[in-house]
């Protein structure tokens, strides 16, 4: 069973999503409501997973981004989701830079409300992927001189999905392609991005890695 | 002053003697004044004297006698004007009280420190030259004004005097065209003067009201000071009107949005473990996806009232964000010098003027890319936005600009719009840091 420590200030809040991590047979080891109960619940339990908001008491800034990149430097190999009220571009990837973008997720914090995603997007994130915002990734999309500007609309959008944390499986399914065309796609994304060719199955994480640290 | 002239009991108020003494007090500053003015401007003076004696003995003055002449008055006037005009001026401002109920404050700024700094801030502004002005008119108007009228209270106490001026004197004297040798005669002149006597207080009162009224033309500020706290007021309302919008923002984030996600979250909760089909399962789906757009309405009204990322994290990520939703791309410069965040309400201003800026280049100017310059050096804040759309933005056509710039000048900055037709279209505006 996967064991998460979740921080949210507002008390209703938290209380409705550990009631959905329940429902989806998460362990909640600890619900806290700031960034410092946040790093002292992961300091004393085992924790597989951290599921915490970016604003957050006293200052009601980035308190729980740097909670989870100091907790991800100290555990490795600990998944962390973030939930941000607003898109910012560096808090994305200030996360994703932290642990090698494994095991990561941004999302904006409206998206809990579709509660059967965002529990595929924790799972994604403890099984190891990324997921980012598709927000963020349509609007990383639109930006001027982007990296990207090379890649055919097929391949942003395929790009898009991997960023989401979708399988190859699950992005042939979406766009009514063959698995084979999407490993196709991928293929030409990693050479256009200029992402060598390795055995690391980690080269998908570099791809979206590398155009959010291009954009900001 | 010159209301009270017109009340009835004016006779027996204290407004006459006040006119009096204020009178008398003229004379006794007039004089030195004159002196010292006519010092001060003696190579004119001499000048019009040689030129109306010269006219009459037939001969004329010379160029180089009359450039020196000119030259030589201007220099005096200039260096020693300011010096005779400004305690003058500080002394008939005081003096004013007598007459005029009204306060009266001086045009001049607050002096910077040091010596010279003094001497370049007084000799360049309008309000010391003003008070020279005052000066000549107390040297050489006043005591023509005051003359005629001291000449008409003569000639009215000579007219009740005359009974004996007659009696005493086996002489016959002159009262303007008439003259009278005995006192009988002289009687109905007297009578006369009496009757003119209650007119004095009112020419007193009314000479000493148009010298109140010169004076306070010139030595007044001319209503900047009512200007000044007019604009401080509005940078204080303006102040008062973002905390409030702060509050509102915080409150809405803090409740009503708050609320609105949990409940959200319970109604997506619930979905799930109804099964597909059931009664219950379309309202309850109707209900979930009302609320999500509920919050995307939510949202988007606070972030209107006061964007949270703005108060949270300063201007750059703000503007960042902004740029973000932008239908049209945008790329976005911070230069340094705002590694200190701006006061709050130039934050908030600069983040409306970008704002505003991105919406006009969206919606009317055409453009395929923006520029965004945000930058903080020599005491301003400056935001820029440019596009490569066809320009010929109006700020009378009601797009939104005279707005933006009422909102920056009322934190004392200005906005530039350059928008040539055919593009490209510049929004500038600049905003003191301090103030």
């Amino acid at each position: 069973m996967t064991r998460v420590v979740l921080a949210e200030d507002g008390v209703l809040l938290r209380e409705g999503l550990a009631g959905v991590l329940a429902r989806f047979g998460f362990e909640v080891v600890a619900a806290v409501g700031d960034a410092g109960a946040l790093i002292d619940a992961v300091r004393t339990g085992e924790t597989d997973l951290v599921v915490t908001d970016i604003r957050m008491p006293p200052g009601f800034s980035d308190e729980g981004l740097r909670a989870a990149v100091e907790l991800r430097d100290r555990h490795p190999g600990l998944a962390v989701v973030v939930l941000s009220q607003y898109i910012q571009y560096e808090y994305a990837s200030a996360l994703l830079d932290s642990g090698g973008g494994r095991s990561v997720g941004y999302l904006l914090k409206d998206r809990v409300v579709d509660v059967a995603d965002f529990v595929t997007a924790l799972r994604t994130v403890v099984g190891g992927g990324t997921v980012v915002d598709h927000e963020v990734v349509r609007q990383l999309l639109r930006r001027p001189r982007d990296p990207l500007a090379t890649l055919s609309a097929r391949e942003r959008e395929v790009l898009a999905l991997v960023a989401e944390g979708h399988s190859n499986a699950a992005i042939a399914r979406r766009l009514f392609v063959t698995e084979a065309a999407v490993v196709k796609h991928v293929g030409n994304i990693l050479a256009k991005l200029g992402i060598p060719p390795t055995e690391d199955a980690n080269r998908r994480v570099l791809a979206v890695l590398a155009y959010l640290r291009a954009t900001v | 002053m010159l209301g009270s002239l017109r009340r009835r009991g004016f006779l027996l108020s204290a407004w006459p003697w006040r006119s009096l003494a204020y009178l008398a007090g003229t004379a006794v500053i007039a004089t030195p004044v004159s002196i010292a003015m006519a010092c001060v401007t003696l190579p004119w003076l001499a000048l019009l004297g040689w030129a109306v004696s010269g006219h009459e003995r037939g001969t004329s003055v010379t160029v180089p006698e009359l450039v020196a002449a000119v030259l030589v008055g201007a220099v005096l006037v200039t260096t020693l004007g300011p010096a005779l005009a400004m305690p003058l001026a500080a002394l008939e401002r005081r003096r004013l009280a007598l007459i005029d109920a009204r306060p009266i404050s001086s045009g001049h700024r607050p002096p910077p420190p040091g010596l010279a700094a003094w001497l370049r801030a007084r000799y360049t502004e309008p309000a010391t030259w003003r008070e020279v002005a005052y000066a000549a008119f107390m040297a050489f108007v006043v005591p023509v004004g005051y003359g005629i009228a001291a000449l008409a209270v003569f000639l009215d106490l000579v007219l009740i005097a005359s009974p004996w001026l007659a009696g005493d004197s086996a002489n016959e004297i002159s009262l303007g065209p008439a003259r009278v040798i005995t006192a009988g005669q002289a009687a109905p002149y007297a009578i006369a003067g009496v009757v003119l006597l209650p007119l004095v207080p009112y020419l007193f009162g009314l000479l000493a009201s148009a010298h109140g009224a010169v004076a306070r033309a010139l030595l007044g500020d001319a209503g900047h000071a009512a200007l000044r706290e007019v604009s401080r007021s509005r940078a204080r309302l303006v102040d008062a009107f973002e905390a409030e919008r702060r509050r509102i923002e915080r409150d809405l984030h803090d409740g009503a949005q708050h609320r609105l996600t949990s409940l959200t979250l319970q109604l997506g909760m619930a979905r799930l473990d109804l099964p597909e089909g059931s009664a219950a399962a379309g309202p309850l789906a109707t209900a979930h996806d009302q609320a999500k757009e509920l919050m995307v309405v939510l949202r988007d009204l606070i972030h209107g009232i006061h964007p949270q990322v703005l108060s949270d994290l300063g201007l750059p990520a703000a503007i960042r964000e902004l740029t973000g939703r932008s239908p049209v791309p945008v790329t976005l410069t911070v230069q340094s010098g705002l590694d200190q965040r701006p006061p709050e309400r130039l934050e908030s201003v600069a983040y409306f003027v970008v704002s505003e800026a991105l919406t006009n280049v969206t919606r009317h100017a055409g453009a395929a890319h923006a520029q965004v310059d945000l930058s903080g050096t020599g005491g301003l804040l400056v935001v820029e936005v440019r596009d490569d759309g066809h320009g010929g933005a109006d700020p009378d056509a009601g797009s939104g600009l005279t707005g933006l710039a009422d909102r920056v000048a009322a934190v004392g900055g200005r906005l530039l719009l350059a928008s040539p037709t055919g593009g490209p279209t510049l929004v500038r505006a600049e905003l003191p840091w301090n103030r």
